[in-house]
């Protein structure tokens, strides 16, 4: 299940269809690192409403692109966590560390905008 | 994908546990068994994920095993049972692997103990050597 990566602006929208197994997170981590320098983008929000399961892999895997990211300068944005899934995740004992989340891709990309003016020089 | 999940007894079933995408098939079919016991809401995702670090564990550790999906009653009160099974390397120290955050694979460490937490039942039994059963449940509330 290869997650489709759209361009918008400067910002990578993934909107994770259905459920991904381990190869297909490790794909989508790897497309998104080479797209943020294809494209030169500023943010990625990564859409997560399909995922009814949200286990360790997937959550490191997750974490981890957005710490590649931000080293790639990019800001990433987790949307769409569903509320069944943010219940088992806090009792499994993930985070997501520093990594910005938002309820949907409307506020994510809010999110991105604000985070990117505070980026900016002067701002 | 879905094929390979094969009924086994009666109310039971056996997903083969060796590629990557059979741990999606295996939390995908508990997620069904659990509905068809009548648990809901958020048990289906805690269950489902369960499911998913203990499959994952298979893969990373020994290579492929099997889960089986059962379900269960008892008192008049209705549940599922997953039975992880593998015949790898077996685990030398349980008490350790039990720890949040201890981890000789790729994983955060959370995989064992964080199924723990997520079922109401679970139990681990190892020979080093033999392999691991893990037997985990969840009743319905």
């Amino acid at each position: 299940m290869v997650v489709p990566i759209l361009k918008q602006s400067d910002v990578l929208i993934a909107s994770i269809q259905a459920a991904l197994t381990d190869a297909d997170l490790l794909q989508l981590r790897d497309d998104l690192l080479a797209k943020v320098g294809q494209y030169r983008s500023r943010g990625v929000v990564i859409d997560v409403t399909a995922l009814d399961v949200m286990d360790s892999f997937a959550t490191r895997t997750l974490r981890s692109i957005a710490e590649a990211a931000r080293l790639r300068g990019a800001r990433t944005v987790i949307v769409g966590i569903q509320p069944e899934v943010a219940i088992t995740m806090v009792q499994l004992g993930l985070v997501l560390g520093a990594v910005s989340t938002a309820l949907d891709l409307e506020e994510g990309l809010e999110l991105l905008g604000a985070l990117n003016r505070k980026d900016a020089p002067g701002g | 994908m879905v094929d390979e999940a094969r009924e086994g007894l009666e109310g039971e079933l056996l997903v083969p546990i060796e590629r990557d995408p059979d741990v999606v098939t295996a939390r995908q079919k508990g997620r069904e068994m659990a509905v068809e016991a009548g648990l809901s809401g958020s048990d289906l995702t805690l269950i489902a994920t369960a499911i998913s670090e203990v499959a994952r564990n298979i893969l990373v550790y020994a290579g492929h095993g099997e889960i089986i999906l059962r379900q269960l009653e008892r008192n008049g009160r209705r549940g599922v049972c997953v039975i992880a099974r593998d015949e790898g390397p077996g685990i030398q120290d349980i008490p350790l692997a039990m720890q949040d955050g201890y981890s000789t694979g790729r994983s955060l460490g959370l995989g064992l103990p964080g199924a723990k937490r997520l079922m109401d039942d679970f139990e681990i039994v190892s020979e080093v050597g033999k392999g691991v059963t893990v037997t985990m449940m969840k009743w319905r509330r």
